[in-house]
């Protein structure tokens, strides 16, 4: 359904824009209806580019995001609102998504007015319940109040309330319960769940692996830009095999499991990226090899349904 | 025992009356114990916190006494207060990262805080550097502005700063939230290390992360509403809790190897009650799965096995 094709995005830095700053490197990876995918990578990784990207947010440098078989980066006026009729998204700070100033509603008038003006009024209060209901609120608790009168879990149901009172069929979701209490978080995460059902597919954006294992079949791990793993969840995660994605498995604190002694390396992220891999710096020396310096991998496959981008995989799997 | 803390009350005085946010808090701490301090936002954690160290307006202090290393710490007065603050007690503020003066140089910034204790810098100089060899920081970055360093920097440098005077007690605020995971598990092992080299006797780690706790902490101290719930060493709360609110936080936690068509995980319903006019007796008392009639009731928070202590009139009511 949604497809990204090399798709690349450079920012220019500095006081006069002369320095680059590439942000997300030829990435591309597809999503099916009804699939969740994870896009694990820590901050400055590039994972919310990539969602902003598919939003149309901030426009896209190099190769092409496509929705059923259109051009994303071309849509113009009616076509772009067709296009946000299907595809939404979610923000990690559910408090700043709203005007203080008005109710919580607002956000959802402002959805009438943009999509369904000729509904009659009637008619678009009883979606807005349903649609509430839908996300496990009650729309008597929730409707006429303001924002801070609502807990984040609330008004982060409601945010999701109000994309599915379009004929929503992909959504963004970035970070989107990293702000929530233990205790409310896994209800939204349930709710996302439940979205598959609908044949929804989600991009589901998150910086915590043990989420990612809970909610999806598809995950990609990404670094610098670049995803270096992608695969079946479960394969990554029983099985990692680039440096990165076993560093990031061995330092994720577990409930089931304690720290294994890890060295963890704190050098600084260096400015300017060599023609190789983007790990080179903080790949442990002794798996390094002079071709990963010249050369920056491509994805391949390692195993059915897992795809890793090192020099080693594929080759003998050793020390 | 290093840390006594009995009875501590302590409201936010606000235009429309007293927020109740820390209600008769009552526990120990060993020396050369780390504890972790686990609850939802907003059950208290922070305040208990804040109050061992700066217990400013509009924060109230209602009663109870904090006893550190035998001396009773004059809590409630915000200027004596100042002779036991970094040398006794000490802190790294949840956003740590952004606590730091941007106009200055962090040398420059390190001196000035030791001037104001009445310690020559230039002497302090060799430890400062011994210091920054410990977390892993050049020495370079004495001359640099926090600007310019990254987030995982600025954390492990605030922590130099709030130790550099050995305090007795170091209270630790959120302060791997915000981090990657490669950082955030290196910041977690040099605060162990800080405990192993005597650097501070015992450390308090607030976070919401429990799993940061498991790996780090030797007990575990969970809050609800401002109230203690439950407290015992990391083992038992992650693995036998016995307070009905720590059993369900723990089993609504998502861990690598759960998928949610094979275990569906269950939040808890409901939410918080507001401090401001809290209910009478358990404030779990309207989301518990166990309630009974004794719950109107506040339980107190009895020692139910050596070093478990429980305040629910279903597990420690029994025994009381």
């Amino acid at each position: 359904m949604l497809k990204l094709d090399n798709v690349s995005k450079t920012y220019r830095t500095g006081t006069f824009g002369g320095k680059q700053l590439c942000a997300v490197r030829d990435v591309t990876f597809e999503i099916k209806d009804g699939e969740v995918v994870s896009l694990i990578g820590e901050s400055g990784s590039g994972k919310s580019t990539i969602g902003k990207m598919i939003l149309r947010l901030i426009a896209i440098n190099e190769g092409t995001i496509t929705f059923d078989g259109l051009d994303v980066g071309s849509l113009k006026r009616g076509d772009l609102r067709e296009y946000y009729r299907k595809v939404q998204g979610v923000f990690q700070d559910p408090f700043s998504s709203y005007n203080p100033i008005f109710k919580a509603d607002r956000v959802f008038e402002v959805m009438h007015d943009h999509f369904y003006r000729s509904m009659r009024q009637k008619e678009w209060t009883a979606k807005i319940h349903d649609s509430l209901e839908s996300v496990g609120l009650n729309p008597e608790h929730v409707l006429g109040k303001y924002p801070h009168q609502l807990s984040g879990g609330q008004l982060q149901r409601f945010l999701i309330a109000r994309a599915l009172l379009l004929e929503i069929r992909f959504l963004v979701a970035d970070e989107i319960i990293s702000m929530l209490d233990a205790s409310t978080r896994i209800d939204v995460l349930n709710l996302l769940a439940d979205l598959k059902e609908r044949d929804l597919g989600v991009l589901f954006i998150t910086h915590d692996l043990s989420l990612g294992y809970y909610i999806s079949e598809q995950a990609a791990i990404l670094y610098r830009g670049c995803i270096v793993e992608m695969g079946q969840t479960e394969k990554i995660y029983d099985n990692p095999i680039h440096p990165y994605t076993r560093m990031l498995m061995a330092s994720v604190p577990r409930l089931d499991k304690k720290w294994e002694d890890v060295e963890i390396e704190l050098r600084a992220k260096q400015g300017q990226l060599s023609d190789g891999c983007v790990y080179f710096e903080r790949c442990p020396e002794h798996q390094r090899q002079t071709c990963c310096r010249d050369d920056r991998p491509t994805l391949r496959l390692a195993e059915e349904g897992h795809f890793v981008a090192c020099q080693r995989s594929g080759k003998e799997e050793s020390s | 025992m290093s840390l006594r803390v009995e009875d501590l009350t302590v409201y936010y005085q606000t235009l429309r009356g007293d927020v109740r946010a820390l209600e008769s808090a009552t526990f120990s701490l060993a020396d050369g114990e780390i504890m972790g301090l686990a609850g939802e936002s907003g059950c208290g954690k922070s305040t208990l916190s804040n109050s061992l160290i700066r217990l400013a307006p509009p924060m109230k202090h209602i009663k109870g006494r904090v006893i550190l290393d035998d001396q009773e710490l004059p809590i409630a007065d915000l200027h004596a207060m100042n002779e036991y603050r970094f040398t006794e007690i000490s802190v790294v503020p949840q956003y740590a990262m952004n606590a730091m003066n941007p106009t200055r140089k962090i040398g420059k910034m390190a001196e000035e805080l030791l001037r104001s204790r009445g310690i020559d810098a230039r002497k302090a100089l060799p430890e400062l550097e011994r210091r920054l060899d410990l977390v892993e920081l050049d020495h370079d970055v004495l001359k640099m502005y926090p600007i310019e360093m990254s987030g995982g920097m600025k954390q492990r440098m605030v922590m130099v700063l709030s130790t550099l005077m050995d305090p007795s007690l170091l209270l630790a605020d959120e302060i791997t939230s915000a981090l990657d995971v490669s950082t955030q598990k290196a910041v977690a092992k040099m605060l162990v290390g800080f405990r192993d080299r005597e650097i501070v006797k015992s450390i308090v780690v607030i976070t919401h992360d429990m799993s940061i706790l498991y790996q780090i902490a030797d007990g575990i101290m969970i809050m609800y509403a401002g109230q203690l719930a439950e407290k015992a060493s990391t083992e038992t709360i992650i693995h036998s809790p016995r307070h009905p609110y720590t059993k369900l936080l723990i089993t609504s936690l998502p861990k690598v190897g759960v998928k949610h068509d094979e275990v569906r995980l269950k939040g808890i319903p409901g939410n918080p009650p507001l401090l401001l006019d809290p209910p009478t007796g358990c404030r779990f008392r309207e989301r518990c799965p166990l309630a009974f009639e004794p719950c109107m009731d506040v339980p107190p928070f009895v020692e139910i096995e050596p070093n478990h202590f429980v305040a629910c009139w279903k597990e420690g009511g029994a025994n009381a």
